[in-house]
């Protein structure tokens, strides 16, 4: 019971947690937190099977599913703390403490008596007294199963699947294409700049400057900008002095006067350096 | 009304009432169905085949039923060459309804009645169709008003060759339609699109008497046929017989426009007049006495069905007279005419055995007489520049030559002048109904009067007195196409009177209506026709003394005039009767149904609807669209559930 | 041992994760909610399985391990394909089924 009385009071804050962070990620990992607690108490009452398939399974598979998904999506996208149904919330807090609360206080008058155990079943070791039974009592509803689990395979690619409704463009097409916008727009031909390359450091999220030491943003990838991680180019470069200092090297005065201010370019901070 | 009720009681209870026994139909007979196919087939030929038929469709149109009077013609000579025993004839062609123990085979019978009523279809009916084509030489839809003359020759003849009820029934309407289809013939005329309409609902309304009358005999027999019907009449009982019969005169007065559905036929004059003459002169009005002399079987059995069918060919035969004597349209007033003679030919009808052939030979004798007429004033018509009142004739017999002389002849023929066909058919059924009761043996005397009064009449202002056309009419004879069926048709109105040579057609007609000695009269049969005579020169005295002598017939109808003359230009008030006894009420039932519909009922349906979306109003809103309000109610539920079940617990 | 202490905790996770799918509006979070549903009835299942000596509710709890992940892959693929086709994965937004 050690073991209870020490996960129980995690999984429930974990659990609460999960109601009131606001970025998915941290939500997963509390549930993380949750389902490997669960896969002790597993082990705790006499079911080693599902200690490990918790764990396999539920925390290896389908968590890391989760966050799969959630990085499709965007790993930061996180809940507006507004309700936009009216009543909404109140409501679900006030039946869930209902709910709860009669839950715990109905369980709370039972009384199951003695606890049988399940030395005398786990008697030839728990996976194979698993395999008996599931093989035989349950060998239907385990070949279901797999129909089912099948059905959800083809499911998803089903619905993860897209329909090309306009041929692929060729290289000849591309190339044909990037001169019109060329003459229509005046659409830059070649490739696009790449990132910033430093002799310090190079970096996908770090701008290149330009020759007149303003940052381009078009260096840089545009999931990257808008998620508002972009380094700042200019800072990297105020920081110049100092390496220049531990090298020993004095800059021209001329060329500090003419770096581009700090503001410039986008708004990255040493936070988001250390998170 | 009982003695004479009385006498016919006895009369049905003496004569043995044929049944009908048809044998197969073997050579020259099994042609029989072609009578009736081959204007079916011109018909359809004419009516689908649309605007290439043009050219030759009318005489197609003459061929088909001329082709089916040869048929017939050729029929008859088998016929008398045969028993008097044998002289039924049935074939089965196919069997047309056959639902559990409602079976009705197309049979057709073929015996002494439905030969003369072939001869009479196929034969005047071609002279109409051939007089037709000069008649509707100048008419752009020549081609269709063939087709469906043919369509009404095929259905009348249906109706007479049919062996049982049903078949009949197909025939009936068949006519009806055709009778509309040329009634409204010339649609572009209000007058003549209203007088189809009129003509088929008031048929309607005898039609329903038909129907239920075969389906009571279906009830009662189990068939339909008149076979069995015959055979089994004599075990029913007399009331049901009586209603049967009642309901079958029901259809017989629709069809034959008899007093009270008679009010369609004057207005029927709106059609192209061989229309008149064939449909609502000679055959289709007629078909009523035709329905009554073949369900002899049913009114021998229904002695006060019999005294009914009396009474209403007795009020009718005075009614139209009097309105023939009252038109100034040349067409109605031998539409009055017609419904008059009609008349005498369901009082002879009615009269039971000793009446049918009467009925039957008076009916010939009409369809050759009153058929020549038509055809004559629709001659007189095209002479006038289809002008069609007579107080805008006057003087045309040196115009007109060919046409007033075989009028003449017809109009001979009407009044009873002694020797034409008219003369013989008329006296013997007068004859007859005087010796059945004198009452009615008196109306159909004074009936003979006035005919004699207004034919004479119709004759003067046509022919004689003074010229009163307009400058610009340029009266002349008919072509040779339209003046040779006129002289066939005169001569046959002359010489019709030879079918009662030795009682010829009274033998004839024995195997279908039966045989019943002649009752004596309180003098010799050649005074009594002397009687006749005499009353009938009375009128044709009256009106010579009323339209000849004076100088001037007013070219407009004068209006200060007496009430009877005033009642019988309004055909005696029948139009506003039914008026107000019929159309009037029903119109106002309609409306306060209309009315009950839009507030009672509709008001409940669309109140209780109104009420429904009022709460759907209110209640959709539950349906907010997202699925954590959804997942919410859920664990409402949820908790519902477990709430109950803790409370089911500790109790 | 004592049973009981962990069917209360069963029931206060499943409670805690009913409020999640109702409060919560990120598609894949209330998703997340739904496991926990499942994995507290699990811990349930396994706590009677102990409770009657009897291995049936583990073999239940494997059963809702299977199902859950198909359920998962499904539910999933949903979302993402809401997600391409809105560019949003709020249960909020698609919402266009109503009155």
């Amino acid at each position: 019971m050690t073991a209870f009385w020490v996960l129980a009071p995690v999984m429930v804050l974990a659990a609460l947690g999960i109601l009131f962070v606001r970025k998915a990620v941290h939500a997963a990992m509390l549930l993380a937190v949750v389902m490997i607690s669960l896969a002790v108490l597993y082990a705790v009452l006499d079911a080693p099977f599902l200690f490990a398939v918790q764990i396999i399974v539920y925390t290896g598979a389908i968590l890391m599913l989760f966050l799969f998904v959630l990085m499709l999506v965007g790993v930061d996208a996180s809940d507006s703390v507004v309700e936009t149904i009216r009543g909404q919330r109140l409501l679900a807090i006030v039946v869930g403490l209902l709910f709860g609360g009669t839950l715990v206080a109905g369980l709370g008058q039972l009384s199951l008596g003695t606890v049988v155990g399940l030395d005398e079943a786990n008697d030839g070791g728990n996976i194979q007294a698993l395999a008996n039974l599931l093989f035989s009592k349950y060998v239907f509803a385990f070949e279901t199963t797999s129909a089912l689990l099948i059905t959800a395979a083809i499911g998803a690619m089903v619905l993860a699947h897209r329909e090309r409704l306009t041929p692929k463009a060729g290289q000849a097409a591309t190339a044909a294409q990037r001169m019109k916008d060329y003459a229509e727009s005046g659409k830059h031909l070649g490739p696009l700049p790449a990132p910033g390359v430093y002799a310090r450091h190079n970096a996908v999220d770090t701008p290149a400057l330009l020759p007149d030491g303003t940052p381009s943003e078009l260096s840089v990838n545009r999931v990257l900008a808008a998620r508002g991680t972009v380094r700042s180019a200019p800072a990297y470069a105020e920081k110049v002095d100092e390496v220049e200092r531990q090298l020993g090297i004095s800059p021209p005065v001329e060329e500090v006067a003419q770096r581009p201010s700090r503001n410039q370019g986008s708004t990255a901070t040493d936070e988001e350096e250390q998170a | 009304m009982t003695s004479m009720t009385a006498s016919l009681v006895t009369a049905a209870s003496e004569v043995h009432v044929p049944v009908v026994a048809p044998t197969e139909a073997d050579g020259v007979f099994s042609l029989l169905w072609l009578v009736i196919a081959l204007p079916l087939a011109s018909a359809a030929i004419l009516l689908l085949g649309g605007r290439r038929t043009d050219s030759w469709g009318h005489w197609l149109g003459v061929a088909a039923p001329a082709a089916s009077f040869v048929l017939s013609c050729v029929l008859l000579a088998a016929l008398m060459g045969r028993d008097e025993g044998e002289r039924q004839v049935g074939q089965h062609l196919y069997t047309w309804i056959d639902t559990g123990r409602f079976e009705v085979g197309m049979d057709l019978l073929y015996d002494p009645l439905s030969a003369l009523f072939m001869l009479l279809i196929t034969g005047v009916g071609g002279l109409i169709h051939l007089y037709s084509v000069g008649y509707m030489a100048h008419d752009a839809r020549r081609r269709r008003f063939f087709g469906y003359l043919n369509l009404f020759v095929a259905a009348m003849l249906m109706l007479v060759m049919s062996a049982n009820y049903l078949g009949l029934f197909l025939g009936w309407e068949g006519v009806g339609l055709a009778s509309y289809l040329l009634i409204s013939f010339w649609q572009h005329k209000p007058t003549a699109a209203a007088a189809g309409v009129k003509a088929f609902v008031m048929n309607r309304v005898g039609d329903l008497g038909m129907s239920l009358a075969i389906m009571l005999m279906f009830v009662s027999f189990g068939t339909t046929a008149f076979a069995g019907i015959s055979e089994a009449a004599g075990n029913a009982s007399e009331d049901r017989m009586t209603i049967i019969g009642l309901l079958l005169l029901l259809g017989a007065c629709g069809k034959s426009a008899q007093v009270p559905l008679q009010a369609w036929l004057l207005d029927a004059m709106e059609g192209p007049t061989p229309v008149s003459a064939l449909i609502h002169a000679a055959t289709m009005v007629t078909a009523g006495v035709y329905l009554i002399v073949r369900s002899n079987f049913v009114f021998e059995y229904a002695p006060t069905a019999q005294t009914v069918v009396v009474i209403v060919g007795t009020v009718t035969l005075l009614w139209g007279a009097v309105i023939g004597c009252a038109k100034d349209d040349i067409k109605k007033a031998l539409a009055g005419s017609t419904m008059s003679q009609i008349g005498y030919m369901h009082l002879a009808a009615g009269l039971g055995v000793v009446g049918y052939p009467f009925a039957i030979f008076h009916l010939l004798t009409h369809g050759f007489f009153k058929a020549n007429m038509f055809l004559g004033a629709g001659s007189v018509m095209h002479a006038m520049n289809d002008d069609v009142d007579m107080r805008h004739y006057g003087a045309l017999q040196k115009m007109v030559p060919v046409t007033f002389l075989t009028f003449a002849m017809g109009y001979l023929a009407i009044i009873g002048f002694p020797g034409f066909s008219g003369f013989w058919s008329k006296d013997k059924i007068i004859e007859a109904a005087w010796a059945d009761n004198w009452v009615i043996g008196l109306c159909a005397l004074l009936g003979a009067g006035i005919t004699a009064f207004y034919m004479t009449r119709l004759m003067l202002l046509t022919f004689f007195t003074k010229k009163r056309w307009a400058d610009d009419v340029h009266p002349h004879e008919s072509p040779a196409v339209m003046t040779g069926p006129l002289v066939v048709l005169a001569a046959l109105s002359v010489l019709g009177g030879v079918l009662l040579a030795g009682d010829w057609i009274v033998d004839w007609l024995t195997p279908v209506v039966g045989h019943a000695e002649h009752h004596e009269l309180f003098v010799p049969p050649i005074v009594f026709s002397g009687i006749v005579v005499a009353v009938v020169a009375v009128g044709v005295a009256v009106a010579w003394l009323v339209f000849q002598v004076p100088d001037e017939i007013p070219r407009e109808a004068p209006q200060d005039v007496s009430f009877a003359t005033k009642a019988a230009r309004a055909d005696i008030y029948m139009d506003d009767i039914n008026d107000t006894l019929v159309v009037q009420p029903t119109g106002a039932l309609v409306k306060g149904l209309a009315v009950f519909d839009r507030t009672v009922v509709d008001g409940l349906v669309e109140g209780g609807s109104a009420t429904t979306g009022g709460f759907a109003n209110v209640f959709r809103r539950v349906q907010n669209g997202f699925v954590r309000s959804y997942a919410l109610s859920v664990f409402g539920g949820a908790l519902l559930v477990v709430l109950a079940l803790l409370a089911v617990n500790f109790a | 041992m004592n049973t009981e202490p962990y069917i209360i905790l069963s029931a206060i996770l499943f409670t805690i994760g009913c409020v999640g799918v109702l409060t919560r509006r990120n598609a894949i979070v209330v998703f997340m909610c739904v496991e926990l549903m499942l994995n507290a009835s699990n811990l349930a299942l396994v706590t009677f399985a102990k409770q009657h000596g009897n291995l049936d509710g583990q073999i239940a709890a494997f059963f809702v391990m299977v199902v859950a992940a198909a359920e998962v892959v499904v539910g999933l693929a949903i979302i993402m394909t809401i997600f391409r086709t809105r560019r949003s994965a709020s249960v909020d937004d698609a919402s266009l089924l109503k009155y």
